[in-house]
């Protein structure tokens, strides 16, 4: 079986379709006390404006740090990357992207409404503008009522969606998702993919999403990206063709299940390299 | 059915009694008589008999509601009032007896019954639990001035070791006008002038420090060196340097503050974590910007334990750099100077005061604390 598969046929794309993240070749090598540690080696990926694409893979194999790549909080150390034409750095400069931690990272002084405020606030906006923004980022999380909670009174659930709120209070672009989910129950999980899937149709945003629930993955994404560990790679991307205003009833056909079956597939293959 | 016993309340009961039967007093050496009797004071007879009935009545029930122990604490205020009573109104002080002392002791087993169900009082009414908080440490307080009252008359312990309250008190109230200058000299002038010279310009070196890597490296343990130096050592040298006045001190104290303040403000500075950190860049936020928004803010705390450290060693530095020249005012000139005079209850009036206002303004600042850092988890309450 050949896993490694060319998806990113440059004759099959559309014209129009801009790359917002171009990576090539490349790799990061973190330098520790005990050696060298590969988190990431010889990734090609493009994600185009519009794309949702979603990395799975086994815990270690680098999604986190190909996020911090992308959101230039770490630097690769070989290969090329450039964020809507630019080096990441100007990216960032631009505030290009909103990122979600794994963590919720609410600063505990500010009350849930400041929290969602803070890059409102340092981007110098009117202070009427930035409660608007935080009240329509708080009511797509379903957080509205909670905003002068302070972090410490809200679940572990809540305090995440709070941070999604933050990140989605500037419209960026570009959103950089680490495992948003993770830490919720499935009922909300799955309303909360939906409303993200909503607002990602809505908006045309471009969505990078790290999980390691294929049902999720393969619900939510335009591009299923498989990684590997030691050292981190890609060893799948799967594209799939459902409609943008799909709806959690798609989970139960054929196309789906064989989309998920593919991926499980790949994920498992990646694990057996280790033995 | 088995009844536990309230060994407090048993103790209670049991010392009474035996004051009842014990010599009040011991015997005055020039007529060899004894000095009181019980039976000559009806006051202090109905006191002691109320302490055997209420004591062995709780050593039954047990002392479980606020009530009962309020009970208790208010046959325990008349015991006091007796006892002070019997002292001074009948000649018994410096002859006190091994039935007074048992009296004592009695009242001693219920105080502590009864602040001990205070202070193990729990309520949801913010307003009850808050006065059960002020009540225990008060009613402690008062115990202990009691205690020292009636230890040094009963003995007659002489008055240059150790005054009693009551005579500090009267000391105290009778100086006002001394006092209020000393304080204005000491406390207004110049600790306050110090505390605010040495941690603000603290406050403002950390900053700037912590944008220089090698200062951060050099300048810490050099302060650490620095205050280790003996106030003893410097106060003499900043008498020459800055004259008699409260300059003087001023400058010993922000020699003395400026240094814990300026360590804990580089750590709290530190203090952000690197997720936070990140999420300032993800933001393109400067490094004003986040300053101002994460570092200070999780600076607090450390920058309020400076504070609160520095409130006490402003104050013991003023004190102690007025014993190297003064001009004829100040705390710690008139400590020095009465001591000398043998005027021991206005040394104590004054320690007093220094007690007081260093009370008062660590209070003060661990208020704002708490205001400013309610979200620190040492003093968040869940509620919602
Ligand atoms: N700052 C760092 N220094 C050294 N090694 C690191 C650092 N950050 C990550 N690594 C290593 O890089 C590898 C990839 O880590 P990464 O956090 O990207 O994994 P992940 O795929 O996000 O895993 P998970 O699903 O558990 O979040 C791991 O082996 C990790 O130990
Ligand atoms: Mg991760």
């Amino acid at each position: 079986m050949t896993l490694k598969q060319v998806v990113n046929n440059v004759a099959e794309m559309p014209a129009s379709k801009k790359a917002v993240v171009d990576i090539k070749k490349l790799s990061l090598t973190f330098q520790t006390a005990d050696g060298p540690v590969y988190a990431l080696s010889d990734v090609d990926l493009t994600i185009e404006e519009g794309d949702f694409v979603s990395f799975i893979g086994p815990s270690g194999c680098g999604k986190t740090t190909l996020l911090r790549v992308i959101a230039d909080l770490e630097q690769a150390t070989g290969g090329d990357i450039s964020i809507n034409g630019v080096s990441p750095h100007e990216a960032r400069e631009q505030r290009a992207y909103g990122y979600v931690f794994q963590a919720p990272a609410l600063l505990p002084w500010r009350s849930i409404e400041r929290n969602v405020t803070l890059p409102l606030e340092i981007m110098e906006i009117s202070k009427e503008e930035r409660i608007k923004r935080a009240q329509e980022a708080l009511k797509l999380v379903e957080l509205n009522g909670f905003e002068k909670k302070f972090p410490w009174q809200l679940s572990g659930g809540m305090q995440q969606r709070a941070s999604i709120a933050r990140a989605l209070s500037f419209d960026a672009d570009l959103l950089l998702m680490d495992e948003p989910f993770g830490a919720l129950d499935e009922i909300v999980r799955d309303h909360l993919n939906e409303q993200l899937l909503k607002l990602w149709a809505r908006t045309n945003k471009t969505v990078a999403f790290v999980t390691h629930s294929i049902p999720e993955a393969v619900y939510l994404s335009t591009k299923i990206v498989v990684m590997s560990p030691r050292p981190g790679r890609i060893i799948d991307v799967i594209e799939t063709d459902f409609p943008k205003d799909r709806t959690l009833d798609i989970r139960e056909t054929p196309e789906f299940l064989e989309i998920a079956h593919r991926v499980r597939e790949g994920l498992r293959a990646g694990h057996s390299n280790d033995d | 059915m088995t009844m536990k016993l309230d060994k407090f309340c048993l103790v209670a009961a049991i010392a009474a009694l035996l004051a009842l039967i014990f010599p009040l007093s011991g015997i005055d050496g020039d007529t060899g008589k004894q000095v009181a009797f019980v039976g000559d004071i009806p006051g202090l007879a109905i006191a002691m008999a109320l302490c055997v009935i209420a004591g062995a009545a709780f050593t039954w029930l047990g002392v479980r509601s606020v009530k009962a122990g309020i009970v208790i604490l208010a046959v325990a205020v008349f015991g006091c009032w007796q006892a002070v009573s019997v002292l001074y109104d009948h000649g018994v002080a410096g002859y006190a007896g091994l039935g007074f002392w048992l009296f004592i002791l009695s009242l001693w087993a219920f105080v502590w019954r009864g602040i001990d169900v205070i202070a193990n009082f729990h309520s949801l009414d913010r307003g009850k639990q808050h006065l059960a908080n002020v009540i225990v440490p008060v009613a402690f307080g008062v115990w202990l001035l009691f205690v020292w009252e009636v230890v040094v008359s009963g003995f007659g312990v002489p008055q240059v070791l150790l005054p009693p309250p009551s005579m500090i008190g009267e000391r105290f109230v009778n100086s006002t006008d001394i006092l209020a200058s000393d304080f204005h000299q000491t406390f207004v002038k110049a600790v306050l002038s110090g505390y605010v010279m040495g941690c603000g310009s603290a406050f403002i070196v950390a900053i700037a420090v912590d944008r220089v890597p090698f200062l951060k490296r050099g300048l810490l343990p050099l302060g650490n060196m620095v205050s280790a130096l003996p106030i003893i050592g410097v106060a003499p040298i900043m008498v020459m340097w800055f004259g008699f006045d409260w300059q003087s001190k001023a400058a010993v104290i922000v020699i003395m503050t400026f240094f814990p303040m300026l360590v804990n403000t580089v750590t709290g500075l530190n203090a952000a974590g690197k997720l936070e950190k990140d999420l300032m860049a993800t933001y393109a936020s400067g490094y004003w910007s986040t300053l101002f928004r994460l570092r200070l803010p999780a600076a607090m705390p450390f920058v309020f334990n400076a504070l609160k450290i520095n409130s006490t060693l402003a104050l013991i530095g003023a004190i102690v750099a007025e014993f190297f020249g003064t001009p004829i005012v100040g705390m710690g000139f008139r400590i020095s100077t009465e001591v000398g005079r043998m005027n021991i209850d206005m040394v104590w009036a004054e320690i007093a005061l220094a007690a007081l206002a260093g009370t008062a303004f660590y209070g003060a600042v661990a208020y704002i604390e708490r205001k400013a850092t309610s979200w620190h988890p040492s003093f968040r309450v869940r509620r919602h």
